[in-house]
């Protein structure tokens, strides 16, 4: 007997698992609870731009008979939603963009692929930031996305959609992307797991690019095992991404068992990260999940990252010079929304100038500067030195320790329109996930407690390759503490 | 670092992007903007750091040169806005105003 359908949608991956197997429970009726709850919840929520409904189905239906088979991969049967910067043939791939209303790839992102090769249940394209671009996922072309944990607060960005569908049950797991923070830092707002995996352990091959030498994509989940099955799954070599690199991938969710003993395991605090307008609930909720990491055995090591001041100004000269190169193939000719014009040149202009959004425009432009004759070397050049500084910091920093904790935010979930008239205000969401994608090491954020009713989010950062030391430590907290099992209201969001 | 008009029209032509008038001048006011919180990079000398591109250690991939299916042209095109014979189709450029960009 299956459980009732409002708990269908609060199940982890890992429970549900054992219930398919156990053919307690199937495929087809976990799909069925996740579509009638986007059906009902998702006109406000906005989590997604396009549900893959009778995709997901048939998707559900080939689960239930492989199942039968006794040949369950991980996450046969297992509901994921798909940040719409991920390619899929079978449905549109907007980036949240106008410019791409429409757009149907050719080919399936590699992570799509393998999902789709382990037999999970693709629910639906979920909304985002225009091209990865934002904090607050306010600069999605198509709607905005709800916190399903107030109504009036923004879920985080840029994978606002993702965070907001695995935190209100419309989805069991997620697939983001993490540039700046896009993915930690949402899950932090929304009181979800979020993975931001070292920079070249996931293929990015069918990610739409924003800033090359930053993106990873990574998973969403309510439990670090959940997310660590989620990884095992899309990590690993991919011949069509040369930066994806050869290392055997663990499998993340199995070193897990056993958790919750840190003896032996040297947690780094920053003082850097300890800045001026961090709210005072977010500041006690970090330092109390200090002490609790330092009563499960932890040895808690200050550590400096004295560059960490420097890393926002840093990534706002990298990513938005990376992201003006990598979006001029949106030019009108070979895909996407184009504007008739009497020339080619104005034919660009006008295809990109009605196309793009203001954050769009915004980076392209600053990009476009930084790299401009005159100003290569003291803007561009100059970001790529710091950056060299900032991974020293961190290299410094795993000679002393095998994690470092920190909050994922300095704040938790704002007011929608809060910061949308300041830009520079909404890039200091991101200031303490930055570091991560300038050093490429791994990041995860776990839900540490309450500040105003509103979740905060508690980040680890791990050595680079080294994912499975920091999901045990994020795991072992987890366990320690409540706050994964808590939900936004007994029936739905509030 | 105040930007001109001339500046974020000049930086627009570069990026081939049509800005309306208002949009010229707010991002002359917000970039300039930016470009003061960004100048907190001139406190740090880094005349002797290396600078650092990407993070992990690949040089150059290689592969075999080896025969492989690629998307078929019908899939390829699928997406474009203008087609013709089999090609995509863009306005000329050689004899235009637009040769001199190329």
């Amino acid at each position: 007997m299956a459980p009732p359908a409002t708990l269908l949608t609060d199940l982890s991956a890992t429970a549900a698992r054992r219930l398919l197997d156990a053919g307690e429970l199937s495929a087809v009726e976990l799909a069925e609870a996740h579509l009638a709850r986007i059906a009902a919840l998702d006109p406000d929520l906005g989590c997604y731009l396009h549900v893959m409904g009778e995709i997901a189905r048939v998707q559900a239906a080939a689960a239930d008979r492989r199942i039968g088979t006794g040949e369950a991969a991980p996450l046969t049967g297992i509901p994921v939603a798909l940040k719409d910067v991920l390619c899929t043939t079978d449905a549109p791939t907007t980036a949240g963009s106008r410019i791409l209303a429409g757009f149907r790839s050719p080919y399936d992102a590699t992570v799509v692929a393998r999902l789709r090769a382990e037999g999970a249940v693709l629910l639906g394209k979920a909304n985002t930031d225009e091209f990865a671009m934002g904090s607050s996922n306010e600069n999605s072309a198509y709607k905005p996305v709800r916190n399903p944990w107030h109504r009036e607060r923004v879920p985080g960005g840029s994978s606002g959609g993702p965070a907001a569908a695995v935190g209100g049950g419309l989805a069991t797991l997620a697939l983001g992307s993490d540039t700046g923070g896009s993915i930690r830092q949402p899950a932090g707002f929304c009181g979800v797991v979020g993975v931001k995996p070292t920079y070249g352990r996931v293929s990015r091959y069918g990610l739409i690019a924003f800033a090359s030498s930053l993106d990873q994509i990574g998973p969403f989940a309510r439990t670090v095992e959940d997310a660590a099955l989620l990884l095992s799954a899309i990590a690993g070599h991919d011949r069509q991404d040369a930066t994806s690199v050869a290392l055997p991938v663990p499998e993340f969710a199995a070193l897990l068992s056993g958790g919750g003993d840190l003896g032996g395991v040297r947690v780094g605090v920053a003082r850097e990260y300890a800045v001026d307008g961090m709210e005072p609930g977010v500041a006690a909720a970090v330092a109390a999940a200090v002490r609790r990491l330092e009563s499960l055995g932890a040895e808690i090591v200050e550590v400096s990252l004295p560059h960490t001041e420097y890393a926002l100004a840093t990534y706002y000269i990298t990513a938005p010079a990376e992201a003006s190169a990598n979006l001029a193939r949106f030019d009108g000719v070979r895909y996407g929304a184009a504007v008739a014009a009497p020339t080619l040149r104005e034919t660009y202009e006008r295809t990109r100038g009605e196309g793009f959004g203001p954050e769009v425009k915004r980076r392209i432009m600053l990009g476009t500067y930084a790299l401009s004759s005159g100003y290569y070397d003291a803007y561009y050049v100059k970001a790529q030195k710091v950056r060299t500084l900032i991974k020293q910091d961190f290299d410094r920093a795993w000679e002393a320790v095998d994690v470092i904790v920190a909050p994922t935010s300095p704040t938790v979930a704002f007011p929608l329109g809060a910061r949308t008239a300041d830009p520079y205000q909404m890039y200091l969401a991101d200031v303490f996930t930055i570091p991560a994608n300038m050093a490429g090491i791994p990041g995860i954020s776990v839900p540490c407690g309450f500040s105003g009713g509103l979740p905060v989010g508690l980040q680890f950062l791990g050595k680079p390759f080294d994912e499975a030391t920091m999901l045990k430590v994020a795991h072992a907290y987890e366990q320690a503490e409540p706050w994964h099992t808590m939900r936004p209201g007994a029936n739905g969001p509030a | 670092m105040s930007l001109s008009r001339a500046d974020v029209e000049h930086v627009a032509a570069l990026a081939r992007l049509g800005l309306t008038a208002d949009e010229v001048e707010t991002l002359r006011e917000q970039l300039s903007s930016i470009l003061e919180h960004i100048a907190v990079l001139d406190r740090l000398d880094t005349a002797a750091i290396p600078p650092t591109a990407q993070v992990i250690a690949l040089t150059n991939v290689w592969r075999d040169d080896e025969e492989r299916p690629s998307l078929p042209p019908e899939t390829v095109l699928a997406n474009a806005p203008r087609r013709a014979a089999g090609f995509f189709e863009v306005h000329a450029v050689l004899g235009t105003s637009d040769a001199e960009e190329a």
